[in-house]
């Protein structure tokens, strides 16, 4: 490895060993998984989820692993660092410090083979021929394919005042705002009193914009973005959202609160529903185990509502009109801990949505008899083991569990989920300048129901391989 | 036979192999920090995540990044340090290496390295502690003697700013702590690289602390391997906090010894001698 060698000729042969190797491994893994193309696929990999920003290693002469425990997982220290609003607290922060030809800009994207694969899919019995009947499928497709470009900028228009602006784009280059806003930090000169504004990331624990999974099915928290068939609400605890947000830790960052105000639109822009807001609020706290490592446990609540109609105009509904609103929850605790180079990542959570936004009824109307709220509760178990500061291997399993459907006739096990994911991740390429991993995954969902029958068990799988690079 | 003489050699080579490891003696290396013991083979894990990049795989300073950075990264390889509580020339305590990696170098690219567990730290001084033989030789200096700071008092604060006269400070700080005095950019540390005085005006916190009692020892122990000497040689115990008091002024901060030193000094300016070469100081 680069990291253990010394400058030189050394290093330079090394670089090169690597290089090939990752090139003949990816080679025989495309080799082994290509030739099946088919039709269908509900790969997600479009948008980029995750973050990490070398243009911070560049500023600071620091390498990735100093905040990352695998970028872009955020190690202890890089909580510290994103805490202080993308500062490391010395006399070196404000941008007047900064080497003129600096860039603050990080480009990521991962250029991959993957493979996606669904059962149980309706399909028309002659193609072409809607009138043939639907018959159940599994659907497989596979080839080389891109992940969306994440284009970053980061850090500080003056001491404590630090900004994020993230234009992202899918895989065809259609670009969106995924995260801008101002912070302000340290107000009053106290760590407890941080502002920002815009749109970002919500404080979650356990963050789906910088975690370790890439494929279709294994690049989102199940948790996260759940919602019951028929469910017209469109929250999703890893979603951006755009609002404002008090936040402060102590000096270490081992102890952390946010209280976010924010507007009812899960992060789009143009005010599309009306003018309801939403709270989350956030608290954690770790301890320092000693050679385990920095211990973390959190509560989260994020409290929310969706209009349930909206004004229109000749039948067609008016952007911003959105009322009658309806309330839904979220809560739950999460946890990081660390046992020497293994993590393990626990998530629970209970939710709740109005039974008018769980069967799409507008609230001006009267409820289908005997029909209730939807709740459910979920969770997963994240575990890593960092072989070194360039290798982690990386699993997940994770269950959805409907505990009330909005409709009592609706199977209580309906819209239930498992999911499955492991991987490894390789960077055989990681300086203070950039990186590269090298990120194979393998994941699988087991949903419950199917267009044919509600007791069917669906499967969708992902076999992923790709080249993950941050510039 | 064969096997048995394949396996003899096996276990002899393993053995060889072992010793070799073991007479590196790196890995044996401790740190001892209050109830804490560090192993420099867990530090070593640690040294390759977090301090490789600039300190470099052989802690000689000489890492991917040192060329982009002012100052340079330190070189364990010498075993000198800045910040000690020991006397100047000696070896640190393991205490005050683990303090300086907790606290950072603010006016470096070094930072603080707080959150890491106390565990992680200390491990981490004990790896230091394999890149120069000294630590296998010498013992570290007994800690200097810190004597109970005196009541802050305007006689106090002009005892120290005759000091910051008489010692010359100012050849180096500058006549009002601006890093500008005569002597300043013409500094260099052991290595023969550049370097800067501190500039008072610019922070709130000093290379090796941000108490009163850290400023205290930084020129009773001085700060080894830069120009910055020890006074503790040249001034007593007492001086040494009237220089503390006088500094404080300094800084752009709301500290008490600005208060007074302001307070006193809005009816006797006229009184002061300039500092430094005539024409210039407060």
């Amino acid at each position: 490895m680069r990291w253990l060698k010394k400058s030189g000729r050394g290093a330079q042969v090394s670089w090169w060993v690597s290089a090939i190797v990752t090139a003949v491994c990816l080679t025989a893994a495309m080799v082994l998984s290509g030739g099946r193309s088919k039709a269908y696929t509900a790969y997600s990999l479009a948008v980029h989820k995750t973050a990490s920003i070398p243009a911070f290693a560049r500023k600071y002469g620091l390498p990735c692993s100093a905040c990352h425990t695998a970028w872009p997982e955020l190690n202890a220290f890089g909580q510290r660092f994103r805490d202080n609003g993308y500062q490391l607290m010395n006399d070196r922060d404000s941008p007047i410090w900064q080497n003129p030809s600096y860039i603050p800009v990080t480009f990521r994207m991962t250029p991959n083979l993957h493979r996606e694969s669904a059962t149980k899919q309706p399909v028309d019995a002659v193609p072409g021929d809607s009138t043939s009947g639907l018959v159940s499928r599994t659907l497989t497709q596979s080839g080389f394919d891109l992940s969306g470009m994440d284009l970053w900028t980061a850090g500080t228009l003056y001491k404590n005042i630090s900004f994020v602006l993230l234009p992202s784009s899918d895989n065809t280059g259609a670009f969106h705002f995924e995260a801008a806003f101002v912070r302000f930090d340290n107000l009053f000169n106290n760590r407890w009193v941080n502002f920002k504004v815009g749109k970002f990331e919500l404080d979650n624990l356990v963050s789906e914009k910088r975690f370790l999974f890439l494929s279709g099915n294994g690049g989102a928290y199940q948790s996260y973005h759940f919602l019951p068939a028929g469910d017209v609400n469109d929250f999703g605890l890893g979603d951006n959202q755009i609002g404002a947000e008090l936040s402060g830790h102590s000096d270490n960052s081992y102890t952390r609160y946010g209280i976010a105000v924010l507007s009812s639109t899960d992060g789009e822009v143009n005010l599309p529903t009306n003018q309801s807001y939403d709270a989350y609020l956030t608290l954690s706290h770790a301890v320092d185990a000693g050679a385990l490592g920095v211990e973390r446990l959190g509560a989260y609540a994020y409290l929310g509502r969706r209009p349930t109609y909206f004004q229109t105009s000749v039948g067609v509904p008016i952007p911003g009109t959105g009322t009658g609103n309806k309330a839904f929850y979220r809560i739950g605790l999460s946890g990081d801990f660390f046992f020497g180079d293994f993590e393990l990542l626990p998530f629970v959570m209970h939710a709740s949505d109005n039974a008018y936004l769980a069967t799409a009824t507008a609230a001006n109307v009267a409820l289908p008899p005997g029909v209730r709220d939807a709740q459910w509760n979920s969770g997963f178990v994240e575990a890593h083991y960092y072989v070194n500061p360039q290798f982690v291997l990386t699993g997940r399993w994770e269950t959805v569990r409907m505990s009330q459907q909005a409709d009592p006739a609706t199977p209580n096990d309906f819209g239930n989920i498992d999911a499955y994911s492991g991987g490894v991740r390789w960077y055989p390429i990681m300086f203070s300048r950039a990186g590269l991993s090298w990120h194979t995954e393998v994941s699988a969902v087991r949903t419950r129901g199917s267009a044919f029958s509600p007791t069917d068990n669906v499967w969708t799988t992902s076999l992923f391989s790709g080249l993950d690079f941050d510039f | 036979m064969r096997l048995h003489a394949r396996l003899v050699a096996f276990v002899s080579g393993l053995g060889v192999l072992l010793s070799t490891v073991g007479a590196t003696g790196g890995s044996t290396q401790e740190s001892h920090i209050g109830s804490l013991t560090g192993h420099a083979a867990a530090g070593k894990k640690l040294y390759r995540r977090y301090c490789i990049g600039c300190h470099g795989p052989d802690g000689d300073g000489a890492g991917e990044n040192a060329q982009w950075i002012d100052p340079k990264p330190r070189d364990f390889t010498l075993a000198v340090f800045k910040c000690r509580s020991t006397p100047t020339g000696t070896l640190p305590t393991d205490e005050d290496l683990f303090n300086a990696m907790t606290r950072g170098f603010v006016t470096t690219n070094m930072p603080q390295w707080l959150p890491l567990t106390g565990q992680n730290r200390a491990d981490l001084v004990a790896y230091i502690k394999t890149f120069s033989p000294k630590w296998k030789t010498l013992k570290p200096g007994a800690p200097i003697t810190v004597p109970p700071e005196p009541a802050l008092t305007i006689e106090s604060v002009l005892r120290g700013r005759q000091l910051y006269q008489k010692m010359e400070c100012w050849k180096c700080h500058g006549p009002r702590g601006h890093a500008d005095g005569p002597s300043a950019a013409t500094l260099t540390d052991n290595k023969d690289l550049p370097i800067r005085p501190y500039d008072f005006s610019t922070g709130s916190r000093f290379m090796c602390g941000a108490t009163n009692r850290d400023l205290y020892k930084i020129f009773m122990t001085g700060l080894d391997g830069t120009p910055m000497p020890s006074f503790a040689d040249d001034i007593k115990p007492a001086d040494g906090w009237d220089l503390v008091h006088f500094l404080r002024t300094m800084q752009p901060l709301k500290t008490p010894e600005l208060a007074i030193w302001s307070a006193w000094l809005a009816s006797h300016a006229n009184e002061l001698k300039p500092i430094g070469p005539p024409g210039s100081g407060q």
